[in-house]
């Protein structure tokens, strides 16, 4: 029987799971796919929002306003890339300009300190590459760009270092509750049981509300479309470059990523289900267009990869963060759309607060340790201190993944620490390896060899993303 | 830090004859380095046969034809440094390299560029749809194949009918599986002639012109693409979409020269080539680094890599043993017709005939090359067709490029 | 009957017409002579060299490559697949061994030193 068992190990879930192992409990994380991060958290804009946007009074205003420096300091602890390099917002024309003192208005309301009115003109001597077109901008100091499935994968690493346990492939199929708690049991027939039960489904969070016997909200999945370019792009603007929110959505951005890409996007379109992560040929049309109304120049020439990521949107459009008013020991923590990632740790703590509320006992655990080694520690090294380790570690001396230079020993690291990569995908999230230009077209069969010395697995067995996805089929 | 008189980066085809060529002039204190076990680079796993006819006289495959070359690099006791991948080079010559025994710093009088060329990945294209597995690009096929003996699907779609694409349709086709179609953008295959019948034709595949893939199927494991014809602008006809259940798509849409140390060392790059801007010996316009093979231009055939290879073998041996060249060039320039002439620069003071070596904008049929400067016509050339698939080679005589001034211009017109 | 084809004895990929009459072919568009003979054998017995992979049991995921040494009949490509497919090798293994002998007229050879 766990204390605290988590549905969901998207970048909420594991979070939480690490917010609760700073206390002598037992907890969780039950996750339908083969890996964490494997929903909303892995394809989002991976920006750290100032905190003008929401509404003022609502969760996502105060959650965004606290989570934005606690979410840099557990960057820091868990060696996650973020940079906080600040976000411009732009208008074009006299009706946008309108917008950008309502939203500077906003923000003053919601406490966001920071924040400046430029000209088109001063906008432009920041970012030398804006439209001529840009007539008002809105210069927000604090935010930022985080890699966002590097944060989930670390804190649910740094969850499982603190005794924290990880169920993969775990869909959850049943709900039954008891005056001890929930026992939660898995499409393959597996079983767990837990006091408390905290829903961080994202996409599915409805459903397991349901399950739950609890159902009062209904999750809308809205899709959003991205575009990837290649490094040699990823100057191409300093800021996070967003436009004035409009009747059609947020609008597109243009964005440095945390890894030195540069990022186009999202659409937003309401689809089927939170698995509708199909891109369209209208989506990248759109955010093609959308991007070179920001910044004319952009090299569309250079992309090196799209996709969808399907945000769990609520039609009352605030987070849905509470204690479940019919199940006890239940907590809801849903909808987390935009700025979900920003709020982030906030919400992971909210959590622990309502949990506590409901009767957790919270003793401090003093064997937690917050800090997790940096994945990307020997990139970082001089070309001296790299030899120095390659002398004692040869596995790092071997270049695996050509385009960003990983070697064999960080991928066998990633293989091996907490949460261990099982698949092609999961390798390439925790170390970047066939994430670069080539898109793994040079690497992969080398990760699928690593991975079989390292599980013991066929090769016919190995697969891009668990479930169906084996890359070869059959053996000569 | 160690020195070498000569550093070959990469040692596939380019790279060996590149050194090979450097030895035999003269230049002895030469070295290789290859990130892979042993060389040979891509010609390992390209196990079919049409190699060296040119070059060897005889029809080799991928192999055989880099074992020749190997053999030639063994027998002169050339430096061959495996599983070392350099990732710095500088435009004075200090090679970092990286490998199990740790960093490895050389400073080298004269570097040859020789890292080939890496596939356009699915991303490139943005293709829309899902991204599940069985979506490789046709060399990852081809390797998993070729080398570890693993087939990665068993009902094909291929997209670009380029020559790598047109080899694994015939090797998948092969080892038992289907393939359902060749689909290729543009309204002419890129791929050799003899590809399409001998890999096309003899197993039945259907090669579709105009044709593209619009969306990709499947949640885990690719179910199928939905394919559709093009327009004059390559856009797609929405009428003409028709699915095709597959369980892999193979994508060879085009190579890019692998450039990234060429950039890191500040060497100035051709937009079309996409590789340096050379002069006749192959040299960049960083003194001392030369660069040959597909990384400074894709070709389709290996044999003329080693003949572009040994060219820069020999050049950088003459810059370390007689020093840097000072003198008037030449520039070259693409005409009509011609998309890009390659060397972009020749020495003035050369003595020896020129290469130039060029592609083509689109199929021509009964063409005549012009070779100008100004107003003067300085050579021509007729040819029965022309394919921007196939390289088209021109002999330029000293006395020739000595008259011109201070560019040369190829054009092509079409004969009646 | 008149036929008309592509050769692919090089890159080169020579258009030819070939033009039967009774016994006598006449053949046209060529540049060599290796033209005329594959048009030739191409309306009378089409011979394929054929290439694959075979594998090797004592190192981990590794294949030899292999080719007939000669062409063979056409019509045969997917027999001798078959032998090839039924075959594995245990290395060392040097270009130019034969790995099967007698198929259709020739042997399968490697083309690739697996040490």
């Amino acid at each position: 029987m766990f204390d605290v068992a988590i549905i969901g190990a998207g970048v909420v879930g594991a979070l939480t799971a690490r917010e609760l192992t700073r206390y002598n409990l037992s907890c969780c994380l039950l996750e339908k796919e083969n890996d964490v991060a494997m929903g909303a958290s892995k394809a989002n804009s991976g920006i750290i929002h100032g905190g003008f946007d929401p509404e003022p009074g609502t969760l996502k205003a105060r959650l965004n306003k606290e989570g934005v420096p606690l979410l840099y300091k557990a960057a820091k602890e868990l060696h996650v890339p973020f940079k906080n390099n600040g976000s411009m917002v732009l208008a074009f024309g006299e009706e946008e300009n309108k917008v950008i003192d309502e939203l500077y208005e906003r923000g003053k309301k919601n406490g966001i300190d920071g924040m400046d009115i430029l000209s088109g003109a001063e906008a432009r001597r920041l970012e030398s590459n804006l439209s001529d077109k840009v007539t008002k901008a809105l210069l927000v100091t604090n935010a930022g760009i985080i890699c966002p499935y590097a944060l989930t994968i670390a804190a649910a690493g740094n969850a499982m270092d603190n005794g924290a346990k990880l169920f993969t492939n775990y869909e959850v199929a049943a709900i039954r509750t008891s005056d001890d708690g929930f026992t939660v049991s898995s499409a393959d027939g597996r079983e767990i049981t837990a006091r408390y039960l905290v829903n961080c489904a994202g996409g599915f969070a409805d459903k397991i509300a349901e399950m739950a016997g609890d159902k009062f909200f209904e999750i809308i999945p809205r899709a959003g479309e991205y575009m990837l370019l290649d490094k040699s792009e990823g100057d191409t603007v300093s800021h996070t470059i967003f436009q004035v929110p409009t009747k059609n959505g947020k609008g597109v951005l243009v964005t440095p990523t945390a890894d030195g890409n540069l990022l186009l996007g999202p659409t937003a379109e309401k689809v089927e289900s939170a698995e509708s992560t199909e891109t369209t040929a209208a989506g990248l049309d759109t955010v093609l267009k959308l991007s070179k109304k920001s910044v004319p120049s952009v090299n569309t020439r250079a992309v090196i990869t799209s996709f969808s990521g399907v945000r769990a949107s609520e039609k009352g459009g605030d987070f849905i963060i509470e204690a479940s008013q019919k199940v006890p020991g239940l907590i809801h923590a849903a909808a987390i759309d935009s700025p979900g990632l920003s709020s982030s740790v906030a919400i992971a703590e909210y959590i622990v607060e309502l949990l506590s509320r409901q009767g957790l006992a919270l003793s401090k655990n003093p064997d937690f340790n917050g800090e997790r080694a940096d994945t990307h520690a020997f990139k970082k090294m001089s070309d001296a201190q790299k030899d120095a380790y390659i002398k004692e570690h040869p596995a790092y001396g071997r270049i695996i993944c050509r385009c960003e230079k990983v070697s064999e020993g960080e991928i066998l690291d990633a293989l091996r620490r907490n949460p261990k990569a099982v698949d092609i995908d999961g390798v390439k999230r925790r170390t970047r390896s066939g994430m670069g230009r080539c898109q793994g077209g040079f690497c992969m069969p080398y990760v699928m060899k690593l991975i079989k010395e390292e599980t013991g697995k066929p090769m016919t067995e190995i697969t891009k993303k668990g479930g169906k996805s084996a890359a070869v089929i059959d053996r000569l | 830090m160690i020195e070498h008189d000569i550093v070959v980066i990469g040692g596939g085809p380019a790279g060996m004859a590149a050194a090979v060529a450097a030895y035999d002039s003269g230049a002895h204190d030469v070295c290789i380095l290859e990130r892979e076990e042993t060389l040979g680079g891509i010609l390992k796993q390209c196990i079919h046969n049409g190699f060296g006819l040119h070059k060897l006289g005889r029809e080799l495959t991928g192999p055989e034809y880099a074992a020749v070359y190997a053999e030639k690099v063994a027998e002169r006791g050339i430096r061959v440094y495996t599983e070392t991948m350099v990732t710095n080079l500088s435009p004075e010559r200090v090679v970092t390299a990286q490998s199990t025994k740790g960093i490895l710093k050389i400073k080298a009088k004269a570097v040859v560029l020789s890292m080939g060329c890496r596939e356009r990945p699915r991303g490139a294209l943005n293709t829309a749809g899902t991204r599940p597995a069985g979506v490789y690009s046709a060399g990852t096929a081809q390797k998993l194949m070729n080398c570890e003996g693993y087939l990665v699907g068993k009902r094909v779609v291929i997209l670009g009918s380029g020559d790598i694409g047109l080899i694994m349709a015939r090797r998948m086709s092969l080892e038992g599986a289907k393939v359902e179609a060749v689909c290729e953008l543009m309204p002419y295959s890129g791929g050799l002639k003899r590809n399409i019948v001998q890999c096309l034709e003899d197993f039945n595949i259907p090669l579709y012109l105009s044709t593209t893939v619009a969306e990709i199927h499947g949640k885990d494991r690719v179910e199928g693409v939905t394919v559709a014809k093009v327009d004059e602008n390559r856009n797609i006809l929405e009428s003409t979409k028709r699915y095709i259940p597959c369980d892999t798509l193979l994508l060879s849409v085009g190579l890019i020269p692998e450039n990234e140390l060429t950039k890191s060392a500040g060497i100035t790059m051709d937009r079309v080539t996409g590789g340096a801007l050379v002069d006749e010996n192959r040299e960049t316009e960083t003194a001392g680094i030369f660069a040959c093979g597909n990384v400074l231009q894709v070709h389709d055939l290996v044999d003329y890599v080693s003949d572009e290879a040994e060219i820069a073998g020999r050049g950088a041996a003459n810059f370390v043993l007689r020093g840097k060249r000072c003198g008037q060039t030449i520039k070259t320039k693409a005409g009509s017709g011609v998309r890009y002439v390659l060397p972009q620069r020749v020495n003035a003071d050369e003595e020896e005939e020129v290469a130039l070596f060029l592609r083509v904008t689109q199929p021509f049929s009964k063409v005549k090359y012009t070779v100008s400067s100004g107003d003067r016509v300085l050579m021509t050339a007729m040819r029965l067709k022309a394919a921007p698939g196939e390289m088209e080679k021109l002999i330029l005589k000293p006395e020739k490029f000595k008259s011109a001034a201070s560019e040369i211009t190829v054009s092509l017109e079409v004969m009646q | 009957m008149t036929k008309e084809m592509t050769c692919i004895i090089c890159p080169r990929g020579c258009a030819l017409k070939v033009e039967v009459d009774g016994g006598k072919i006449t053949v046209t568009g060529n540049s060599c002579k290796k033209g005329f003979q594959y048009a030739l054998e191409e309306c009378t017995n089409p011979t394929r060299t054929v290439t694959s992979s075979v594998r090797v049991e004592n190192r981990e995921d590794t294949m030899v490559s292999v080719k007939t040494a000669k062409p063979i009949p056409k019509e045969k490509i997917f027999e001798v697949m078959q032998k090839i497919r039924e075959k594995s090798v245990c290395a060392p293994v040097r270009i130019g061994d034969v790995i099967i002998k007698d198929v259709f007229g020739t042997d399968i050879i490697a083309t690739k030193n697996i040490i």
